[in-house]
């Protein structure tokens, strides 16, 4: 397996995955997958429906348990134990309908007692949103929602993004903007993984990029960064 | 603990206000109930007073499980509940929050409720009705707190909605029996409910403590 | 050498079964009172007996298999398993008991059910273990087996607190007959076929228990091997 040791300097280890293997029943929706993860790198993660995407974020993301192997991420064992530090942000917006963006954000702000956050309107101002708007996010378009799902993922300032088809439901305008910003946390020295079908608007930010196939890692190469 | 247990509470009130989603379809259902068993029993005189209490505990309960198979639709739907699980609180205060939320809903359904029930029943209360306000709530508490844990573990099964009551059922058994046996106590004056207040709070205390120890267990399951 | 042994077990409870059913039938004088309908107490009885024990031994199952589910998986499943087999025994052994009290309650009582304590208790007791079991075929997916164990923990807490409600509610149920109070106590004769039928229905439940586990162990481990097959599959 094509592993990161071809990387020329090494950064320090974001996350490692151990011949991970996950099962649900007798489908295998991964399959021995090992990579190592280093901070401040942005991953692109490719593959067709079904090919583990989702599986994997949701493992480095401490949602899922490896059925075999062992997933490490900022040196813990546990990604659990890690989670205040990882941003997770699925196709579903992960916000009550029935708040509104502000409420959802100081609600969820206020889970993460003794972390350094965001305010809720700094995290709706960085993904280009306006913090005043008072309507419930039931009456947000799909591209709205999914740009408040990110700042909700924002809030705790996270080391690790984690970000499973964010351009889906987004113009291409709204997803260059995304692209832009993500970008800028690249430089921070936050490590980014993004699952995406949209190969060309994820790649001018990528440093390596991952192809899933089955399961298993089909392709791992460098890519092109140019934001 | 308390403040993070607060954050969750006023978001479940304030989802709640904003729809009176649960509120509004457990008073209906539990002024059914009623109505379908004045129908069925012909409640009058001194049987009334003897079955009131079995009838307004099984209303209660029938109305609880509409609402209580809801309680985590909100968390579920929209996936919220990972980003729940994301956050580094303990997962026990979201469920507390969760089950004092719905306590306040059935509470609230309870105090429409009783007069109409006492009107349409025709009660003269015998006993001390002021123990009614320790039995209700006690019995309340034990059906929510259960329930919502029920709720919880039967989120990721098939038919969800059919599995909570068949699970809740069995262990609310006794909680039900030791209610409407003080609700009965208490509506005819011939005994002392005291014994089954008491063992409602033990059964409260000891389902509360466990649900609170096993609910992190039962929120990441996989 | 397995074989013989499970082979040589079977044996020895089937030759228990027989002495036991030998000494209610034959060997035991008749009783005064109730005549012929009370032999039915040699397996009423031990039935009731041997549910309590296989749904402790759910209990150990269920409290194993959330203790070990993280860091031995191996040994959680067989936890997992014996949680199962335990419950499914029981709910057979209480099935028992439900259908041997009625049968003597309409001879002694002249009724077949009475909402007496024992009897409810019973009652709830066997509703709680199909639920758990109900629970076990309604929920999918590998957190099934987390999923039952706590349920299992519940219901077990429940069964002394469904215990002492339905005490304190009414009791007409022939209270004890072994360390019951003074006029407590039975002839030895009677003593005898007794003993003997515990140890029979338990030896019996212990096979049973033995088989259900090794088919709930064999199926896991098919089911590892499906998923293995899956994973090696290109």
């Amino acid at each position: 397996m094509p592993a990161s040791s071809l990387a020329p300097a090494r950064p320090s280890l974001c996350a490692r995955l151990d011949q991970v293997s996950k099962l649900f029943g007798s489908f295998a929706a991964l399959r021995h997958v090992s990579a190592d993860l280093e901070s401040g790198r942005c991953y692109v993660l490719l593959g067709e429906n079904g090919a583990g995407k989702s599986t994997l974020l949701r493992i480095l993301a401490g949602l899922l348990h490896p059925s075999l192997g062992t997933v490490r991420v900022f040196g813990d064992s546990e990604p659990h134990k890690a989670r205040a530090r990882i941003g997770y942000m699925s196709h579903a917006p992960m916000l009550y309908d029935e708040l509104t963006a502000q409420e959802n954000l100081r609600y969820f702000r206020n889970l993460y007692p003794g972390r350094d956050c965001l305010t809720p309107a700094e995290a709706l101002r960085q993904v280009g949103l306006d913090p005043d708007l008072d309507r419930t996010l039931g009456q947000y378009s799909q591209g709205m929602r999914q740009r408040t799902s990110l700042a909700r993922v924002l809030l705790p300032v996270p080391e690790l993004l984690l970000l499973d088809e964010p351009f889906s439901n987004m113009d291409i305008e709204s997803a260059r903007q995304m692209v832009e910003l993500l970008a800028g946390f690249r430089q921070t020295n936050r490590t980014i993984v993004i699952t995406t079908h949209q190969r060309d608007l994820a790649a001018p930010i990528a440093d390596w990029i991952f192809t899933l196939h089955a399961g298993r890692v089909a392709s791992f190469d460098p890519g092109k960064p140019s934001v | 603990m308390t403040g993070i247990l607060w954050v969750h509470l006023v978001k479940d009130l304030r989802i709640e206000w904003r729809s009176r989603e649960a509120v509004n379809s457990m008073l209906f259902f539990a002024l059914l109930v009623v109505v379908l068993f004045s129908l069925s029993f012909d409640p009058q005189g001194a049987f009334s007073r003897d079955i009131a209490g079995g009838v307004l505990c099984v209303a209660t309960m029938f109305a609880s499980v509409s609402a209580l198979n809801q309680a985590w639709a909100r968390e579920i739907r929209h996936q919220v509940l990972d980003a729940q699980r994301m956050a580094p609180t303990p997962g026990a205060d979201m469920f507390l929050a969760k089950v004092l939320a719905n306590f306040l809903f059935v509470t609230v359904v309870q105090v429409v409720l009783a007069p109409v029930f006492v009107v349409m029943y025709n009660l003269r209360i015998l006993g001390d009705a002021w123990k009614l306000a320790l039995v209700l709530p006690l019995g309340t508490w034990a059906l929510v707190a259960n329930g919502t844990f029920f709720a919880a573990l039967s989120i990721r099964s098939r038919n969800r909605e059919l599995l909570l009551p068949l699970i809740l059922f069995p262990i609310f058994m006794p909680a039900l029996l030791a209610m409407v046996l003080a609700t009965g106590s208490i509506l005819t004056g011939d005994s002392d409910p005291t014994l089954w207040i008491k063992l409602l709070l033990g059964y409260d205390i000891i389902f509360t403590t466990v649900s609170l120890l096993l609910f992190e267990i039962v929120l990441h399951a996989e | 050498m397995k074989k013989l042994a499970i082979s040589l077990y079977a044996a020895f409870t089937v030759y228990l079964l027989i002495r036991g059913f030998h000494q209610a039938i034959f060997v035991a004088p008749d009783e005064s009172t109730m005549h012929e309908i009370q032999r039915i107490f040699y397996y009423h009885v031990p039935s009731a007996m041997s549910a309590f024990l296989f749904f402790a031994i759910s209990l150990v199952g269920s409290i194993g298999f959330l203790a070990s589910r993280r860091n031995q998986p191996e040994f959680a499943q067989r936890f997992d398993a014996l949680a199962l087999a335990g419950a499914e025994v029981g709910v057979v052994f209480c099935s028992v008991v439900l259908v041997t009290g009625p049968i003597w309650g309409r001879r002694a009582w002249g009724i077949w059910w009475t909402w007496d304590a024992r009897l409810t208790t019973t009652l709830i007791l066997w509703l709680i273990y199909v639920s758990y079991l109900l629970l076990r075929r309604f929920a999918a997916g590998p957190q099934v087996q987390t999923l039952a164990a706590v349920l299992g923990i519940f219901g077990a807490i429940d069964v002394p607190i469904v215990y002492m409600a339905n005490r304190w509610w009414r009791t007409q149920h022939p209270s004890p007959v072994f360390f019951g109070g003074a006029d407590s106590g039975i002839s030895p004769k009677m003593l005898a076929a007794f003993l003997w039928n515990i140890a029979a229905w338990i030896a019996w439940g212990v096979l049973i228990l033995g088989f259900r586990y090794y088919v709930e162990r064999q199926s896991q481990k098919a089911l590892a091997h499906e998923a293995q097959q899956a994973l090696d599959h290109v």
